[in-house]
């Protein structure tokens, strides 16, 4: 087999089908369909910094991630996409807030952290730091199970099922060290890590943006059939809005550590509603040589998350920013039909902003 | 019209503990005042023949063959003070991660104003005021304060912006770009990507823009050259090789960048890896991953067909 290729899709489900019925570990869905695979309210992390300033990472983040889909997460650097993604996978505590995993509290009684992080496994951007360069492959995917109590050799043989899966051929790759792989192929073994104790939820921060161009291809097409066969949700952080759009159903941007837009990806990259992610989608380089971009939507680089500025915390950088923004923060609001929300004054009827609507009559 | 730059068979191999065929047979030119991007993946050749024109690579290991001439002058003939001159004088190169390029301990202005007396002469006080002016050619907000600045005092995107100005310096007619914005937030880099644009047209400077991302590549660039194992294997405008990509590899590439891709969809992705390079492609470097390859790819290196309109194409099946 190429070292890069990995099962056809059907026969990946019968190897999934396969390892479901030597399931070592309970995989069963717990609140019903209904009930968001991930929730999380007021979520906030700040980091302390000398003389008193504070790094505000995630100021008080909610959302939802719903069975099965993906969560595309999108921002610049410093916007908290990274902390957020730390946070849902508890390797940073949270200074505030709580997240619910298919409706039990996480790191609650029903639900503790060492059981939920069986359910939750996260794939990082750099795929050599991620693994230990003195253990084989095969033991990095099997070290997982043996701590939650598989015995060493089913470890092994699960950890050799998953890398065939992955499109690493166990005969060739088994013994091998991190460093005698090439970087798509060690993509490919923290993928097969991160589904070695079954998981429900995967966190991809920038999971790809490692990588080069026809490879990163070869892997979202591997993530693409691996949530398919193992029912799996995604958390896919990128800044990558060509690779969010291919493969997220909904989106969250965020700036300087607050959620400023979420919403279903098409109508979203359609018709974005905050001035910000309006910008971000503009500073797209456009594919198109007769329609290159003209004017940069945006001045400057993204501030500082420490200190941020009152009000909306984009104000200092939007082209429609009035008092009533340098003041008052706005709430993450619905709007419109398609489940989006946005934190922005302009979208709020009645706000005290010359572009937002009337306020809504309320009929008697 | 002479070329700006002229590329004829370049061969960089690197000797060492073992040997990498690094550019294997590049031949391009570049007219003046044109923009020509370089766009490839990790290890296809693209930073090294960059790097080339600046004679920056390491001398005892590196071997070079071919001939290479910018301006009217033979690169590989120049020696000591003849290659100080050059470099920053005609030909000027920007890098990726500008935190690397400046010197940590001195401020911005006295890196630009050396650059300046350099090549221009003149006193520090008159190269000190070049180098404000230079700050706001690159728009860099209230320049007097940012020529105190040391490096790390400047945010990312300033500090690209220093960089450039720090290259323009010399007043080169040839400008090397190596992957300027990868490091850079999207909203920062379309404005640097701009801000070349404009700054190549005003100086009216020929550059060479090296970059893995076909829509950096696409705002910049008039004509691109598509490189893989140390070869060019398309090379033609923009818009014809978007639009009409005749190289497998191309298309393949194109098709990885999700241009047109149908959300949820597999993609059509290129399986398998680029080549090690341990020794010079003797066959086409693509065939093995090449959906398309047929008996002879994987026997013959294929010719540098011209397709007219300087469309060239390096693939068996386009020379037909």
């Amino acid at each position: 087999m190429h070292p890069a290729a990995h099962p056809h899709p059907d026969e990946l489900k019968a190897l999934a089908e396969k390892s479901r019925a030597v399931k070592l570990l309970p995989n069963a869905d717990r609140g019903g369909p209904a009930t968001p695979l991930l929730s999380v309210t007021g979520l906030t992390k700040h980091f302390p910094l000398a003389r008193g300033a504070v790094v505000r990472a995630v100021d008080g983040v909610d959302f939802t991630v719903k069975k099965g889909e993906t969560l595309g997460v999108v921002g610049e650097s410093g916007c908290g996409k990274s902390t957020t993604a730390r946070l849902i996978m508890q390797l940073l505590d949270q200074d505030a807030g709580e997240m619910l995993f298919d409706g039990e509290l996480v790191g609650g009684l029903e639900l503790p952290l060492k059981e939920y992080r069986r359910q939750a496994q996260m794939v990082f951007q750099d795929s050599y730091a991620s693994l230990n360069p003195r253990m084989t492959i095969e033991a990095s995917v099997a070290f997982g199970p043996q701590v939650h109590g598989l015995s060493k050799n089913n470890a092994i043989t699960r950890a050799r099922d998953l890398l065939a899966k992955v499109g690493l051929d166990p005969a060739r790759f088994a013994g091998r060290y991190p460093h005698e792989l090439s970087g798509g192929q060690r993509q490919r073994v923290n993928i097969a890590r991160a589904l070695a104790l079954s998981p429900r939820l995967l966190i991809l921060d920038e999971s790809v943006s490692a990588l080069d161009k026809s490879v990163e291809a070869q892997v979202l097409n591997l993530l693409l059939d691996l949530r398919e066969a193992f029912d799996l949700t995604y958390v896919f952080i990128s800044h990558d809005l060509n690779v969010v759009r291919f493969m997220s159903d909904r989106v969250m941007v965020m700036y300087l550590g607050e959620i400023v837009e979420i919403g279903p990806v098409e109508t979203l990259y359609a018709a974005p509603a905050h001035p910000y992610t309006r910008a971000l989608l503009a500073a797209m380089p456009s594919m198109d040589p007769d329609r290159r971009t003209e004017e940069a939507p945006l001045a400057g680089d993204p501030p500082n998350p420490i200190n941020p500025p009152p009000g909306c915390r984009f104000h200092p950088r939007c082209p429609f920013a009035e008092a009533l923004c340098c003041a008052v923060r706005p709430e993450l609001s619905p709007v419109g039909e398609d489940g989006r929300q946005v934190a922005c004054h302009i979208n709020t009827p009645g706000a005290r902003h010359s572009k937002a609507p009337p306020a809504l009559e309320i009929i008697p | 019209m002479t070329p700006l730059v002229e590329i004829e068979n370049l061969h960089v191999t690197f000797r060492g503990e073992r040997t990498v065929h690094a550019v294997n047979g590049v031949s391009v030119s570049l007219a003046p005042g044109e923009v020509l991007g370089i766009l490839g993946e990790s290890g296809s050749g693209k930073s090294v023949t960059l790097k080339t024109l600046l004679r920056l690579l390491p001398e005892r290991r590196t071997v070079i063959t071919g001939a290479l001439s910018v301006d009217g002058q033979d690169v590989l003939a120049l020696e000591g003070l003849e290659l100080a001159n050059f470099r920053g004088g005609i030909a000027s190169m920007i890098f990726q991660d500008p935190g690397l390029a400046f010197d940590p301990v001195y401020t911005i202005g006295d890196q630009i104003s050396e650059a300046v007396m350099r090549h221009m002469g003149g006193t520090k006080a008159g190269a000190m005021i070049r180098a404000r002016e230079l700050l706001e050619r690159v728009r860099i907000p209230s320049p007097e304060r940012r020529l105190k600045a040391y490096p790390h005092e400047l945010s990312g995107g300033m500090r690209q912006r220093a960089m450039i100005a720090l290259a323009l310096a010399g007043k080169p007619k040839l400008l090397l770009a190596d992957e300027p914005t990868t490091a850079l937030d999207a909203t920062v880099q379309i404005q640097i990507l701009l801000l070349l644009r404009q700054l190549q047209r005003e100086f009216d400077m020929g550059m060479l823009f090296v970059t893995h991302d076909i829509g950096v590549a696409v705002e910049v660039c008039d004509r691109i050259a598509i490189m893989y194992a140390g070869q060019i294997v398309e090379t033609g405008t923009v818009r014809d090789l978007i639009r009409d990509p005749r190289h497998p590899y191309t298309r393949g590439l194109l098709a990885a960048n999700l241009h047109g891709a149908v959300k949820g969809m597999r993609l059509d992705a290129i399986p398998g890896a680029p080549p090690a390079l341990n020794e010079a492609p003797t066959a086409c470097p693509f065939a093995p991953r090449c959906a398309s390859a047929i008996e002879v790819c994987s026997k013959t290196l294929p010719e540098n067909a011209d397709l007219g309109g300087g469309r060239r194409v390096r693939c068996h099946l386009a020379s037909g």
